[in-house]
């Protein structure tokens, strides 16, 4: 291939171009503001002050953002190994199901920090299983992931439902729910660190999953860049055939990538079900696990990147709550629509601007882009 | 008799709910046989459906609806083509992202349009594509066997069901008997041989994605503008992704598909019909089990434990031209 994406500087490649495909992303959401009849500008406002005017603003939107962070790691995780796993929404949904199990068994028995502790297994063992099977019918049987997880999404929310109206439910209960946990069993809130800055707070759901988030984003940081595991997932994503060639099995990198990956989404459970609801309920992940996906390409699959985007996201949430109250006819769905433009712009039009931008730099300086032949591996 | 009445109402209901599944799986046939993966249909449809029963509701018409819908659903195959024909982006990638802008869209556009939550206004029945009763169904009804059939399962349904089933044969003559077929499948298993005999790759696979708009545009008609009356947020839940599963099913070809379609059709018809009876032999399946069955039988198949679904070759792959 002649060099169709000739070399820019890296902060040109990190940073100026993910920030143009976001730019325009935003650009086409005002325009929808606008096509419903209101200012984009003044709701841009209600956003920014919705989601940081406040302590408790401050709150929900870190408590937004936690889910986010664990289902864009997950996201993440598989793409470096080259996997597209769209099935963080039913890894999630299954997961609460290993936080609900640990809960119910051990609440009024335990200390929290334990059955923190055992949540966590919980849930990221069941993660690992959902999200195993298709990588291992990936890897063993050549069945496509994409369409897989896709399945497993419905086959987990069948499941659930099939739980939850059934053995999950308490005894003379209409309600498609478990009981809720003792209070021994509930995460501690996280009110005292948004007041350490100064914020006075009334009640937010932000709790120690924030933490733990914040701890998993630093691990699989290491886990990609610092231990052997990580470059063979990195290897298998940039070239299957240069990985087998290295030695590396293919297979067991694929299911092992899945079940880390599977784990981190499961554990966004802990978020909503330990953290906030204390008890299971239907449909709990509320597109968590595909927010996961916009916030993994926007953050370019690096932790640091992935924190930002989880919080960015977080803040649409919380904003998008405060836009409706002014703007009747801004709902949450709003944000629906962000995600796809920032899939859309950031994921499948990534390279649509590149080119302009390399014309820009090679018309300043033309020995600084290399024009020759620096080609990029990337354009395929 | 009353054992035949019961089972001609279930397959009644079955043609009903598998007519937007044959329309979309259809859909994904022209775009995944042409190399491109479209995950996609669900939004398109989704959007379909919400252009055509805002446009019956405020014309009237359910045709002028059709034509909305198809031109609505176009337009996103269209984005879809741009992204990942022309930028050669990720084909998944923009696939979600078309789900989500149409899951959002409509839920907006309906609220500000109409302040119904989210729903366009109930349509009246002149804007609808309404029943249609077959020459001679009252009269045949009478025969034994053949008149129930003929008057219950055949006659009775709406234009764009017949349509549906048309589509059928008439895909798989365009696919297997003209030279758009044979260059459509060409260009989804090698199109560097395509590319060799002259004709443009990118030309048509634009071809083939406008080709699944138009499908989905028509099953998004078909749910909202003859099915229901009127638009309801999320109301494919999840019928593109079954329609999907049907196209995988069904090896990518067109027969086939149909009845893949028809039998998941024919599990949500019974699970709807028979929820909550305890069945002879079996006990009572759980109404979960039922819904989920499409998909697990899906996964299955696609682990190759039943036949082996191969997708086209090049499928998923944006064609680069000097390699």
């Amino acid at each position: 291939m002649s060099a169709p994406y000739a070399k820019l500087p890296a902060w040109a490649d990190f940073g100026l171009i993910p920030l143009i495909n976001l730019i325009v992303a935003f650009l086409v959401a005002g325009l929808v503001v606008l096509l419903v009849g209101e200012s984009p500008i003044e709701a841009a406002g209600l956003l920014l002050k919705g989601a940081f005017g406040s302590g408790s603003g401050i709150g929900y939107t870190l408590y937004y953002a936690t889910s986010f962070i664990f289902t864009g790691l997950a996201v993440a995780v598989a793409f470096h190994c080259g996997l597209f796993n769209i099935g963080g929404e039913g890894q999630a949904y299954v997961g609460g199901l290993g936080v609900a199990l640990v809960c119910l068994t051990f609440d009024g028995l335990l200390p929290w920090w334990l059955n923190f502790l055992l949540a966590i297994a919980g849930c990221a063992a069941i993660g690992a299983i959902w999200a195993m099977i298709p990588g291992w019918l990936q890897a063993k049987r050549g069945s496509h992931i994409v369409i897989t997880t896709i399945m497993f999404n419905f086959i987990a929310a069948s499941l659930m439902v099939y739980l939850l109206v059934g053995a999950l439910k308490p005894p003379g209960s209409m309600a498609p729910q478990t009981r809720t946990f003792l209070p021994d069993a509930h995460l501690p809130k996280l009110n005292w660190l948004i007041e350490m800055f100064g914020f006075s707070v009334r009640s937010t759901p932000l709790n120690l999953s924030f933490i733990l988030a914040l701890v998993m984003a630093v691990v699989v940081w290491a886990l990609i860049w610092r231990t052997k595991l990580g470059y063979e997932i990195r290897t298998m994503g940039f070239s299957p055939k240069a990985a087998r060639y290295a030695g590396i099995k293919e297979a067991r990198i694929i299911v092992i990538t899945m079940a880390i990956s599977g784990a981190l989404a499961g554990m966004m459970a802990l978020n909503p079900v330990m953290g906030d609801q204390h008890r299971l309920q239907l449909d709990f992940v509320t597109g968590a696990g595909f927010v996961g996906i916009a916030v993994a390409l926007m953050g370019r699959s690096h932790p640091a990147g992935i924190v930002p985007a989880a919080i960015l996201f977080g803040m649409l949430y919380q904003g998008g709550a405060e836009i409706s109250f002014v703007m009747p006819h801004i709902s949450r769905d709003m944000i629906v629509i962000i995600q796809g433009l920032v899939i859309l712009f950031a994921g499948a039009l990534e390279h649509m601007f590149r080119p302009a931008v390399q014309a820009a730099f090679a018309s300043l300086s033309p020995r600084a882009v290399g024009i020759d032949a620096e080609a990029k591996g990337e354009g395929a | 008799m009353d054992v035949v009445n019961l089972v001609l109402q279930l397959f009644d209901a079955t043609i009903r709910v598998s007519v937007p599944l044959l329309l979309a799986a259809l859909a994904g046939l022209y775009s995944e046989r042409s190399g491109v993966f479209d995950i996609g249909l669900e939004g398109k449809m989704l959007a379909g459906a919400f252009a055509g029963a805002s446009t019956a509701a405020v014309t009237g018409s359910a045709w002028l609806g059709m034509l909305a819908a198809v031109a609505i659903s176009v337009f996103f195959a269209l984005v879809h083509g741009f992204a990942s024909i022309t930028h050669r982006g990720n084909q998944i990638v923009s696939g979600v992202a078309i789900n989500f802008i149409a899951a959002g869209s409509t839920v907006i556009l309906g609220q500000a349009w109409f302040s119904q939550g989210g729903r366009t206004p109930s349509l009246v029945a002149d804007a609808r594509f309404n029943a249609i009763t077959l020459p001679f169904a009252d009269t045949l009804r009478e025969v034994p066997l053949v008149g129930p059939i003929y008057s219950e399962l055949v006659s009775g349904h709406s234009l764009i069901a017949y349509v549906a089933f048309l589509m059928v044969p008439f895909t798989w003559w365009v696919l297997f008997r003209t030279r758009f077929g044979l260059r459509l499948r060409a260009v989804g298993e090698n199109p560097a041989a395509v590319d060799t005999a002259g004709i443009s790759v990118a030309w048509l696979r634009y071809r083939a994605v406008i080709c699944t708009g138009v499908l989905t545009g028509l099953a998004g008609t078909y749910l909202a503008v003859s099915q229901n009356a009127g638009f309801v947020k999320d109301m494919t839940a999840g019928k593109g992704f079954i329609a999907l599963a049907a196209l995988i099913f069904a090896k990518w070809r067109p027969v086939p598909a149909m009845f893949a379609c028809l039998l998941f059709g024919f599990l949500d018809a019974f699970a709807i019909r028979f929820q909550g009876i305890a069945l002879p032999m079996i006990g009572k399946v759980p109404v979960q089990l039922m819904q989920a069955l499409p998909y697990i039988l899906t996964v299955i198949l696609l682990a190759g434990f039943i036949g082996k679904a191969i997708p086209p070759k090049a499928g998923g792959v944006a064609y680069v031209k000097e390699r």
